[in-house]
């Protein structure tokens, strides 16, 4: 069970939370004008590391808001949360 | 057996004896004393012949005195027979009455009455494992005043000590010494001390999951609301772990005849218990461990001889205490066999060579117990089961922790620490840098600068290097038919061999195809002894091709151009179990029966059950009922006489020629607010709704990115800022989700607020030619007439009741019908109404499945049952719903190639030829001529090419036949061909048509 450090509600348990995917990946501002490999990459594709990832989380069954995460895919540690809008911080400063 | 105990020594002990404990097993009465296991009672007895094997039968008998007790399991019989427990750590108490078990239990049918329950708990800091290493971690954390959580797994305290209860712990006996840390422990405010509570699973964040018995030692004193075993789920800042070692068997011939017996056991029921398990001992070691049960024997009166596999014999100081005890030692030597079915008559004792064979004859020595000590296998399960990472020690002789995982720490013997007074040291020195993780130190600064861990870490080093690697003592016969490995899985170093024979080179093969450390005790017993083996059979190129990554491999194994230390060059043999590593450690450490998993999740408080306010009265009239969701929704309801199918007849030819009503509730229901509310609904459903009039409804679509149909549902614009959106029953929570994901993580600029209010408002759908009627009764104010309260519109207004309502005229059926919305209290005042009302006209009530039929001669979907994710709204034939002129979340996908020309599933329906013939959901659709000669029997001799399936089919009143939905590819281009629908090995010809069957024009929704 991960504690997920909700940016607004605090520590909280794994099971209040849902799951969204790689995060900055923007829906395109004009999807029309994508040839249709590039609209696949965004429909389908998603970046898959060994290592730290920047992802979205929502707190379902507290605040509701959705915000990011950065967690290791090998060891599962959080080492960032931040609220979405916010930029991608900077992991060469270390957590 | 009997009453006399002639195996009890007559002083020593922890065991009560003013308290006689009588037991019944296999139907003979056992006297045993409170504080005795059911092993310890029967060893006590002289009882030390078990179950039989559970392949061979062959007999077997008590080996360990603890969890990887691999051969003494037992049932208890009770209201709820419990199988597969273990004798070793089964508490004595009165009224136990037991089978011994052949290796295998059977569950037990009955239901299960008692109580279990679940805790939820956070600590700073967690211990498992209450021996002399918790106790100290936990003592010095709990000076810190930090929270900490003790959990053992056996119902005493001490671990190791509890079987030298003699021996000096901080100059005080150890059992007094025990008896102080607790008194410390429980008198400290926070710390909880959760003594029969197994740490069985460890999770990220360290979160650990325990289980504990509560109620069986209290000879049924516990009364009401105390729970049989209750799960505990503790998260802890920071994890101790002091989870000990196991002692390893030795593989020999006839390892397994009942009286052979882990050496650390022989100590441990002499100490512990009191209790002789053999009177003319042999004991085999390959360390210097065994020699502690060698002396305990002597002290107990017990003839004893001591082989040494080891040709330099024991170190100095075991060595002197030897003489001076008049051991005799053989070293060099081995048990080569034993003579003895049922119980051991004799060791067969010989010198044996590097590889483990004989050297010259073997002696025959007399004997009832053979004492066998293999070297220990630290207990990592639990730091394994995070990944915490393994080596081999090839000095200690284990896979010990090479670094413990963040936020945890190792203390005692879990890192090959085997001795009293260096496992005080670590751990408390782990418990002080533990409680100062999270900020707790004592008050009285008496920091861990007297806690030399460096120094026991050289001594750590000093006394390894002493156990010999002893995989395989050859027998005087040749063969290895009775070298048991895992005796609970009866699998022998043939069957590793044979394993090996058949190319298996990684541990994870051996395993399965052996079935080694997949019993009970989950390889505590054979796991090591199996990967020894291994180092025997594989060669340095085959150890080459194991494939990397198992727990304790050594990291270079597999990587390019890699010489790992511990495999040799070519062909030569003799990898190194460093080379192999072990299969991987899984929750639970040991097993949890499902009943306490569940806790109180049983029957009805399995899962919440939602139901309307309606429900009292779907009940009283005999509703049958299916789950939606978490719903309870009425599905039909049968009058006296009536099976499903003529309920539901009666209740569509209700709808469809007179009046019938339904509740609706369950539907989810969403308020959308704010200044850009419809450019939100805009871009989120697939049609328009910027410019949906104030007091309009319509039904709308929504997509995924990729196209597909994700809801639906019908949306009211409530005020110009404020709509009104209801989505599928089973949709509610993942569209307000969506709806939630969209706003914020997208367009967080739009001024848009979503709010769940499905349980805010209670609906009534009033359907049929009469409704009319029945809504103008029910409310005067309102002019329901085709005129004045067209269709998709909605009113306000007060019922004659005086109930104000929200009246919608929207149909799921095609028919006339109203929805009536109002606040949830009032609910089943107005379902009761509208029956009232709409008496006169015999107004019925239906449920799910009628609501289906009617929606289904109308080929109006469900989504999840006509769409499964890959179905777009073309695809449903309601391209009219799919805007031209905006955008919105997967319009893009509709000019992807895979979107465009023939060949995508579209939705029709089929009718079978036969009209009396329900087709099941589910049913594949083929081109008739397709089958060729395959009849349905077994599998066609090629495969037939699909072309959709069935999605829904029932019968209907209307039409006076059966029907069903169907996605078929290129549907719509083959109205009117016949295709064979295949199901349950039978083929029937079905018609393709039009999906829409019935009021084809939509005259209907008028009244
Ligand atoms: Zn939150």
């Amino acid at each position: 069970m991960l504690i997920i450090d909700c940016p607004n509600c605090g520590p909280r348990p794994e099971t209040e939370f849902g799951y969204g995917g790689q995060a900055h990946v923007a829906y395109p501002a004009d999807p029309h004008a994508l040839t249709d490999e590039e609209w696949a990459q965004y429909l389908f594709y998603r970046d898959n590391p060994k290592g730290s990832y920047a992802e979205r989380w929502v707190h379902s069954a507290g605040c509701r808001k959705w915000f990011n995460a950065v967690r290791d895919t090998r060891t599962y540690e959080i080492s960032h949360v931040y609220r979405q809008g916010d930029p991608r911080p900077d992991l060469s400063k270390g957590a | 057996m009997g009453a006399t105990q002639p195996q009890r020594l007559e002083v020593g002990g922890a065991i009560d004896r003013s308290r006689l404990v009588e037991l019944v097993v296999d139907g003979t009465t056992v006297m045993g004393f409170a504080g005795d296991t059911v092993a310890s009672a029967l060893v006590a007895n002289g009882a030390l012949r078990v179950g039989n094997s559970i392949y061979r039968g062959r007999p077997r008998g008590i080996l360990s005195a603890g969890v990887e007790e691999p051969n003494a399991f037992v049932l208890v019989k009770g209201e709820h027979d419990e199988s597969m427990l273990p004798a070793t750590t089964l508490e004595l108490v009165s009224g136990l009455d037991l089978r011994l078990l052949d290796g295998i239990g059977v569950l037990d049918q009955k239901p299960d009455p008692a109580e279990y329950d679940k805790m939820h708990v956070h600590t700073d800091v967690a211990v498992v494992g209450a021996g002399p290493a918790g106790l100290a971690a936990a003592r010095e954390a709990a000076a810190t005043g930090a929270r900490v959580v003790l959990f053992e797994q056996d119902f005493a305290l001490g671990g190791s000590l509890l079987a030298q209860p003699d021996d000096l712990v901080e100059g005080l006996p150890a059992a007094q010494w025990v008896e102080r840390v607790r008194a410390e422990l429980e008198a400290a405010p926070e710390v909880t001390v959760l003594t029969r509570t197994t740490a069985f699973g460890s999770y990220d964040s360290n979160h650990v999951v325990a289980v504990e018995k509560r109620a069986e030692h209290l000879h049924g004193t516990a009364g009401d609301g105390v729970s049989r075993q209750r799960i505990w789920h503790v998260t802890a800042g920071q994890l101790v772990l002091a989870t000990g070692a196991f002692e390893r068997p030795i593989v020999f011939a006839d390892n397994d005849v009942p009286g052979i017996m882990l050496a650390s056991a022989v100590v441990g029921y002499i100490g512990r218990y009191a209790a002789l398990p053999g009177r003319d001992a042999v004991v085999f070691t390959t360390n210097d461990s065994g020699y502690a049960a060698a002396h305990a024997l002597v002290r107990a009166g017990a003839t004893v001889q001591v082989v040494d596999a080891r040709d330099g014999g024991p170190g100095e100081r075991v060595a002197a205490a030897a003489t001076a005890a008049g051991l005799t030692v053989r070293t060099g030597s081995a048990v080569v066999g034993v003579d003895g079915d049922v119980a051991v008559e004799a060791a067969w004792i010989a010198r044996i060579d590097a590889d483990g064979a004989l050297v010259g004859d073997a002696e025959r020595v007399p004997c009832d117990l053979v004492a066998v000590s293999g070297g220990w296998t630290p207990n990592v399960s639990l730091h394994s089961q995070r990944q915490g990472a393994l080596h081999w020690d090839d000095d200690l002789a284990g896979f010990v922790p090479t670094a413990p995982v963040r936020d945890q720490h190792l203390a005692g013997a879990v890192r090959g620490t085997y001795w009293t007074e260096g496992c005080l040291v670590e751990g408390a020195a782990v418990g002080q840098t533990a409680a100062a993780a999270v900020g707790f130190t004592r008050e009285d600064g008496c920091a861990a600068t007297d806690l030399d861990v460096a120094a026991v870490d050289e001594e750590r080093a000093a006394r390894a290097g002493r156990t010999r690697q002893l995989w395989l003592v050859e027998s005087r016969e040749g063969g290895y038919a009775t070298h048991f490995v895992d005796l609970q899985r009866d699998n022998t170093a043939a069957d590793v061999l044979r394993a090996t024979g058949a190319g298996m080179r990684s541990v994870e093969h051996v395993k399965r195809y052996t079935s080694i450390s997949t019993g009970v005790d989950q390889g505590r017993i054979g796991a090591v002894n199996a990967i020894g083996l291994l180092t025997r059979l594989l060669t340095g190129d085959d150890a080459r091709a194991i494939p990397p990554g198992q727990p304790g491999q050594d990291e270079r194994v597999g990587a390019p151009g890699s010489a790992p230390d511990g495999i040799p060059a070519g062909g030569a043999p003799r990898p190194t179990p460093g080379a192999i590593g072990n299969t991987t450690f899984r929750a639970p450490f040991t097993p949890v029966a499902f009943v306490a998993l569940a806790g109180r999740s049983r029957g009805e408080l399995f899962d919440a059950a939602r139901t309307t306010p309606v429900h009292p009265w779907h009940v009283d009239h005999g509703a049958r009922f299916e789950d939606v969701g978490q719903w309870k929704r009425p599905w039909y309801y049968p009058r006296p006489g009536e099976d499903m199918d003529a309920a539901v007849a009666r209740e569509c030819r209700a709808a469809r020629e007179g009046v019938a009503f339904m509740d609706a509730t369950t539907l989810g229901k969403i308020e959308i607010r704010g200044g850009d509310a419809g450019e939100f609904l805009n871009r989120v459903y697939t049609n328009a709704f910027k410019k949906l009039a104030v007091g309009k409804a319509r039904y709308g679509v929504m997509c995924k990115p990729d196209g597909m149909v994700f809801d639906d549902g019908v949306v009211l614009r409530l005020a110009e800022d404020r709509y009104f959106a209801t989505t599928t029953t089973g949709g509610a929570a993942r569209v307000l989700e969506w709806l939630e994901e969209w706003s914020q993580t997208e367009w967080p600029e739009l001024d848009v607020v979503c709010t769940s209010v499905t349980e805010q408002w209670a609906t009534v759908a009033v359907v049929g030619p009469r409704s009319r009627d029945v809504i103008a009764r029910l409310a005067p104010d309102l002019d329901v007439s085709k005129e004045a309260f067209g269709f998709m519109e909605f009113r306000e207004t007060v019922l004659a009741s005086g109930i104000p309502a929200r009246i919608c005229r929207i149909t799921f059926s095609g028919e006339l019908a109203f929805e009536i919305n109002v606040p949830t209290w009032f609910g089943l005042t107005v379902w009761e109404d509208v029956a009232a009302a709409g008496a006169d006209f015999d107004i019925t009530p239906y449920g799910t499945e009628t609501m289906h039929v009617l929606r289904a001669e109308k080929a109006y979907p469900i989504v999840g049952q006509d769409t499964d994710g890959t179905v777009t709204p073309q695809d449903l034939g309601m391209d009219w719903i799919v805007s031209t002129t905006k955008d919105f979340i997967g319009k893009r996908s509709y000019s992807r190639a895979s979107h465009q020309g023939a060949g995508r599933k579209q939705l029709v329906s089929v009718l079978p030829v036969d009209r009396s013939l329900r087709l099941p959901e589910g049913a594949q659709l083929v081109e008739s001529g397709a089958l060729g000669d395959y009849t349905g029997e077994g599998l066609p001799a090629r495969p037939i090419p699909m072309l959709g399936h069935v999605t829904s089919s029932y019968h209907s009143q209307a039409l006076g036949r059966s029907f069903g939905l169907a996605l078929v590819k290129d549907g719509r281009n083959r109205i009117g061909q016949t295709l064979i629908a295949s199901f349950e090995g039978r083929f029937a010809e079905v018609e393709v048509a039009d999906a829409v069957l019935y009021d084809t024009e939509g005259a209907r929704r008028d009244g």
